[in-house]
């Protein structure tokens, strides 16, 4: 099953690379900057969390001295979480968004939620570049254990697609899901620890915040980023199999309900 | 290669009465299905050779679009099942997924991945895109400042850049000036001779006529009828006029043809006679002949107002030549019930060699579409020969006359 989707989206890499390459074009056409204003927009963010948080309210990780260690361990968070919340933004509404094409072409409808993540995932390594940029010029930067990020970003992003294609499935029979997924997603963020650390809660509610499939994602980037870490594997476990079952159930729902989609729509 | 299968094809939309029943159906494990099913294609079963060229026509939502979407496999049947041969281009709506912010060229290429050519493909057909939508310095613009009928070269040009085995097109050849319309029919009609299988849906008469060699006629999801594309098209145009239900007969004639008489029958047809110039009847007529046209019409209730109109058309279906009492400023007022009238119309035959048939009309105003009494297709056939005039080609005389001035007959002063 998942074979032949593999097939299909290498078959129709063409559109589907094609597709993202002209989103990212018709974001910054007819402007000056073009294709600056990507580096522009996360080097704003970076700089601004660095002069408030480090330099204006002096907020200091517990058991860190430097200056600039939350500023990173926020974007560590943040950055990572934008990815997620992009794929899963996006993804709910791509069939809904696209259901003109849907319904007048004959094309693997499974590229769209491709094009989406594939989107999302260009942003993020620019933003990303940009802050590993960063860390470099800060002298901040962790070392080898960078790499760690990689197996990470593998687990998150297949947890999103899940949950993006679960969504996108149910929100074109349930339009209600559209509207859910962005109040869940401000609940999510604040549910987990990408502004605060978990060190400063309360023992009751720190364990409660551990049953977020995210916080383990997120405390792995800190870990990395921050304290120059290896994340600790048997934290991601659970997450890593949430993420491929929620990743096999949005598929069967897609492909139990692809053809009553394109009455729906 | 080439052949299309359909068989007991149906499609039905669920519908629920609520969201919430919706719901339930989904979540309530082996519980009784919430929805009622609405039937929009029932049962259409037919067989397409390599190479056929098949119209399907029918009123809107007859469920034409829903069957070629069938066909083209965007939109899964509820029962029966489609066999296709070969490789399929589909043209239901042109220009589809166009960006407008992106060039012509971009575009272009982008529909043609869409449709799953390789990208080395595309760049090789790209010139002969640009040469058939005939566009010009435009392919480089954006798709945003192209008319419509731009738009619609340029898909046009990119969906049949190479030559498929099925061909289906719904309505997408209506667009766009005459001159591509006939350039466009130019091209589907090579790739036909090379055995490309062509299924077409149109309102165009025309289209239907000279493209197709068979049609369907799709009614309320079921076939209705299926034959020759005149018959179904006159078939079909009754049914039209006669939406209020009334009966509709067909009559085969001599020559295969068949004779569709629709209508009220508040008023009807007792007779009709074509005659020559000694009022004996004819049906072989020599280029140029006076003719006398005689209808008998019989009313059956009181009608306030009763014209009647005849209209003649070539072998192939095309209206050589239509007129009505309207148009002539003579319609019967007051026609009281069971009243007679005889109409007798005088015209020079001034038609080209072939064979043509005469249809008649019946009804209040100038259109059979609105209270159409009776409407009485192939009514009468006759032939023309040629044997007084210079022969000439085409389907009307137009008795030209010609005087030649040579060089050599001007006097040098």
């Amino acid at each position: 099953m998942s074979l032949s989707i593999a097939r299909t989206l290498w078959n129709y890499r063409g559109f589907i690379l094609g597709s993202v390459k002209r989103e990212f074009e018709a974001r910054y056409r007819n402007s000056l900057l073009g294709a600056a204003w990507t580096v522009l927009q996360p080097l704003a963010m970076i700089t601004v969390y660095t002069v408030v948080f480090s330099e204006l309210m002096r907020a200091r990780l517990p058991g860190m001295d430097s200056p600039y260690a939350y500023s990173t361990f926020l974007c560590a968070g943040l950055l990572t979480w934008g990815l997620f919340s992009e794929i899963l933004q996006r993804g709910q509404s791509v069939f809904i968004e696209n259901g003109n094409l849907i319904k007048k072409l004959n094309f693997p409808r499974i590229c769209l939620p491709a094009i989406t993540v594939l989107n999302a995932l260009v942003n993020f390594c620019i933003t990303f570049s940009i802050f590993l940029a960063y860390l470099l010029i800060a002298r901040d930067f962790p070392g080898w254990v960078v790499i760690y990020t990689l197996p990470v970003l593998l687990v998150q992003i297949i947890f999103a697609i899940g949950l993006s294609v679960i969504a996108g499935v149910l929100n074109v029979f349930f339009r209600d899901i559209g509207q859910f997924v962005g109040i869940l997603l401000q609940f999510w963020f604040w549910f987990t620890p990408i502004v605060y650390s978990t060190a400063t809660l309360p023992a009751s509610v720190r364990s409660l915040i551990r049953i977020n499939p995210m916080t383990s994602l997120a405390q792995a980037y800190q870990g990395i980023f921050v304290y120059g870490q290896a994340p600790g594997w048997d934290s991601l476990w659970p997450v890593t199999a949430l993420a491929v079952t929620l990743c096999a159930l949005g598929l069967f729902l897609f492909r139990r309900h692809a053809g009553d989609m394109v009455d729906e729509l | 290669m080439g052949v299309i299968q359909v068989n007991g094809l149906g499609k039905a939309y669920k519908q629920y009465p609520s969201q919430w029943a919706r719901l339930a159906e989904w979540i309530v494990p082996f519980g009784p299905p919430r929805h009622q099913r609405h039937w929009v294609l029932q049962e259409v079963s037919f067989d397409i050779k390599p190479g056929e060229a098949v119209g399907i026509v029918g009123s809107n939502g007859a469920g034409k679009s829903t069957l070629l979407k069938i066909i083209t496999g965007t939109v899964r049947p509820s029962a029966g099942q489609v066999v296709l041969g070969g490789r399929v281009a589909a043209m239901l709506e042109l220009g589809m997924g166009f960006h407008p912010d992106f060039t012509g060229r971009q575009n272009a290429i982008m529909s043609g991945q869409l449709l799953g050519m390789p990208l080395e493909t595309i760049h090789r057909l790209m010139p002969q895109i640009e040469a058939f939508a005939e566009i010009g310095e435009y392919i480089d613009q954006p798709v945003r400042t192209y008319s419509s009928g731009m738009q619609m070269r340029l898909a046009f040009s990119v969906a049949t850049a190479q030559r498929p085995d099925i061909l289906i097109v719904d309505e997408a050849l209506s667009v766009g000036d005459t001159y591509f319309q006939h350039k466009s029919f130019d091209r589907i009609r090579t790739f036909r001779k090379e055995g490309t299988t062509l299924l077409i849906v149109s309102h165009d008469r025309y289209a239907i006529q000279t493209v197709c060699d068979r049609a369907i006629l799709l009614d309320a999801g079921h076939i209705k009828m299926e034959g020759a594309p005149t018959d179904v098209l006159d078939y079909y145009h009754a049914m039209m006029a006669e939406r209020d239900h009334h009966k509709i007969r067909q009559l085969p004639l001599a020559d295969g043809r068949v004779a569709t008489i629709s209508g009220t029958g508040e008023a009807y047809i007792t007779d009709a006679q074509l005659l020559d110039e000694d009022d004996q009847p004819i049906n072989s007529v020599k280029v140029g002949q006076m003719l006398n046209l005689v209808v008998s019409v019989k009313a059956r209730i009181d009608l306030p107002r009763v014209v009647l109109g005849f209209m003649i058309t070539d072998r192939l279906g095309h209206c050589i030549y239509g007129i009505n009492t309207h148009r002539l400023q003579q319609p019967l007022e007051h026609m009281a019930a069971d009243e007679e009238a005889v109409y007798r119309f005088q015209f020079p035959a001034r038609l080209g060699k072939g064979s043509y048939s005469l249809s008649l009309s019946l009804s209040r105003y100038d259109s059979h579409l609105d209270k159409n009494y009776e409407w009485r297709d192939n009514a009468l056939m006759f032939h023309v020969f040629n044997t007084k005039q210079e022969d000439f080609v085409g389907s009307s005389w137009l008795d030209a006359k010609v005087k030649i001035y040579r060089s050599s007959d001007v006097k040098t002063p």
